[in-house]
């Protein structure tokens, strides 16, 4: 199978080497202040990231989902969005959680096994992380069906990888979205591999081609180009918004770094791979672009640095004193409405564990 | 009073859970202009349109994966399974997603979702159309499963399954969709003065020596047992309620009896009867006379439908058990 970038397939609108390309359909102007911002969001999110794998191997998170090499596809994404709209992530789209204004502490505190959530989705217009592979992407469609419903002009991202194409969720997610015209942007990170699996198991043809099959479009982009994402990501929630249905955005990307902090990638890919894919970081691009343009000095990286270290600081420090929860808070929310049984277990459980005394002997 | 079959009262609950709230929605596989293959929401989406009954693509999973969004937008899907033996798909969306959205969201996010599913047997029917899957709902935590018993339950109870901020799994007995009886339509389940708690197991027959306790399709065979039983007087629960389980009205009514029949046409192992002998019995165990017996399908895949009548449980193999209980 073809490399997408090197075939020169993919939308492009920044090359690996920071340089403007043009293309004969999308384009984006920008600030200079919004371009900057942008550099700023890929740069926080990475060193949260570079903690958070940190943390993970001191053992103060239980796992970490890197998303190390994909933060110009879901910081792009993620900003085209306003904020009635909704956005469904994986467990890996830290830049998309990042983007909606979710705290760090916030999405750590999962990896942390203090919650199984920690915010509240309606309230940020983002549901929590979904673990289970695919699951979301028909939340998305129901979603945006009720968006429909309501006659708005709200839109929905729901992001999936490469791997989640195989199941059977995101294909009827696709059939969904399809026949109810939904407003929902399907945003398929193509990292090129599903833990050991590599994107040839997934589909004999390019996934944004199975979009044609559903009849709506398929678009393929440099997922590291964060200029390009923003250009189509944009296109494609105009399209949901006017009534135009769904699209499938495929951001060609690379997951740069272990699938999780429990995987071990030397022993299904090769090195040179990673050096390839080190050449096309979607924040090094920016960064001289921005340099070359003259819209942001040393001076501002430094400061940007900086902030980042700060941050640092504080996931750290964040992450380190969590409180831990109360026993008995397991049995919270089972239902809106609890009952009889279950509060007799929640009691059972507090009177049992109270029945120790501290230092006392059996 | 009106006499109506059960059909004809879900399909008048729906109706008027329709009209009470405009965020209910009917969302499954043929449930528009054909009216669901057992006509539950026939003229439905004449009256309310086609975006309040929406004919869905033919995939579980999806059916359950986009409710799931469309609870979040703020509606309340009422959601129909064609066949109990087709709710598998689904299986994934439901205990993943479904039970656990508002323990997982710490309550911000409500999932107040009925996934209603026509179960069980005794219609002939071919393979995967007859089975009875209630246990491995109950068995999940998050979700609430309910069955009526009569036309009168089912009018009202599906308006308390839509009207509850809880997912319910409603199981409809679909060999009694034609059983007739009288409904109160009169009755306004919002009412929680005149309406009775759904989640609360009802005495259908009140008697002296064995309580049995059944559910859904098996409520009829049971009261039938009971009234053609001479040497012992049986009462009748009818536990409506699988998840939570009332088991105070089965403590209530086992302490006078000493005796427990558990009947239901699922598979005995692991399943609701043997969840019920364990806490009766944790409960009981100084008022049991003899042990909780079951009287249930056997452990096996549903048979094919010229064995049914050996394989689903009847008045006598229910007698059977009364005889047994009292013989100890």
């Amino acid at each position: 199978m073809s490399d997408g970038i090197r075939a020169g397939a993919a939308i492009q609108l920044l090359s690996p080497e920071g340089e403007r390309v043009s293309n004969t359909h999308y384009d984006i102007s920008l600030g200079d202040a919004e371009l900057r911002d942008l550099y700023r969001d890929m740069v926080l999110v990475r060193r949260i990231d570079t903690e958070a794998t940190a943390l993970q191997r001191q053992g103060e998170l239980g796992l970490w989902a890197s998303s190390l090499g994909q933060e110009a596809a879901q910081v792009g994404s993620a900003r085209c969005l306003r904020p009635g709209d909704f956005a469904f992530p994986t467990y890996r789209e830290h830049g998309v959680t990042w983007s909606r204004g979710i705290k760090p502490l916030e999405f750590l505190a999962m990896f942390r096994g203090v919650t199984n959530g920690g915010w509240d989705p309606i309230e940020r217009g983002c549901a929590i992380y979904t673990i289970v592979i695919g699951n979301q992407a028909l939340h998305g469609a129901g979603y945006a069906m009720g968006i429909q419903l309501d006659d708005s002009d709200d839109a929905v991202i729901a992001y999936f990888g490469d791997g989640a194409t195989d199941e059977g969720d995101v294909n009827e997610a696709f059939v969904f979205g399809s026949v109810f015209n939904a407003p929902v942007v399907f945003f398929c990170q193509n990292n090129q591999w599903a833990i050991s699996q590599p994107r040839e198991r997934r589909s004999r043809a390019p996934i944004h081609e199975r979009a044609a099959g559903f009849g709506f479009p398929g678009v393929l982009v440099d997922g590291n180009d964060i200029l390009a994402v923003m250009a189509v990501t944009r296109e494609a929630l105009d399209r949901a918004r006017t009534g135009g249905g769904p699209t499938l955005v495929e951001a060609y990307t690379y997951r740069m770094a272990a699938h999780t902090t429990s995987d071990d990638p030397t022993r299904y890919r090769r090195a040179e791979e990673l050096e390839i894919w080190r050449l096309r970081d979607p924040i090094e691009r920016l960064k001289v672009f921005l340099a070359r343009q003259g819209i942001a000095d040393r001076h501002y990286f430094d400061q940007i640095e900086q902030e980042a270290d700060e941050l640092a600081v504080h996931v750290r420090d964040g992450v380190r004193s969590m409180p831990e929860p109360e026993a008995t808070s397991m049995f919270d929310h089972v239902y809106a409405e609890s009952h009889t049984l279950l509060e007799e277990q929640r009691r059972h459980l507090h009177e049992y564990e109270a029945s120790f005394v501290p230092g006392g002997s059996a | 009073m009106t006499a109506m079959t059960m059909a004809k009262a879900l399909n008048t609950g729906l109706r008027r859970a329709m009209e009470q709230d405009s965020k209910v929605i009917l969302f499954g596989e043929d449930i528009g202009r054909l009216g669901g293959v057992f006509r539950i929401t026939d003229g439905l989406q004449k009256d309310f349109g086609e975006h309040r009954v929406m004919d869905a693509p033919l995939a579980e999973s999806g059916i359950v994966g986009a409710a799931v969004g469309l609870a979040m937008r703020g509606y309340r899907p009422v959601v129909e399974i064609q066949f109990d033996g087709f709710v598998y798909p689904a299986f994934d969306q439901i205990v993943s997603q479904v039970a656990k959205m508002h323990r997982r969201t710490e309550g911000t996010v409500r999932m107040p979702i009925v996934i209603r599913i026509p179960y069980g047997g005794g219609i002939g029917a071919v393979e995967h159309h007859s089975e009875s899957p209630e246990a491995y709902f109950a068995h999940t935590a998050g979700l609430r499963v309910l069955t009526p018993g009569d036309p009168q339950a089912a009018f009202v109870t599906i308006q308390q399954a839509i009207a509850c901020d809880d997912p319910v799994v409603y199981f409809e007995p679909k060999r009694r969709y034609w059983d007739k009886g009288d409904v109160d339509e009169g009755l306004d389940a919002r009412d929680r003065q005149r309406v009775p708690d759904p989640w609360q197991a009802r005495v259908v027959k009140a008697g002296d020596d064995v309580t049995v306790a059944c559910y859904g399709p098996m409520v009829r065979t049971c009261l039938e047992a009971a009234r053609a039983s001479s040497d012992a007087s049986l009462e009748v629960i009818d536990l409506q309620s699988l998840s939570p389980l009332d088991i105070e009205t089965l403590v209530a009514s086992v302490e006078r009896t000493g005796r427990l029949v558990v009947v239901h046409e699922a598979s005995a192992n692991v399943g609701i009867g043997a969840e019920i002998a364990a806490r009766v019995t944790e409960r009981c165990f100084y008022s049991l006379e003899a042990p909780v017996l079951r009287v249930t399908g056997f452990d096996i895949p549903y048979p094919a439908s010229r064995l049914e009548e050996h394989f689903l449980p009847d008045l006598d193999r229910v007698l059977d058990a009364v005889d047994r209980a009292m013989a100890y």
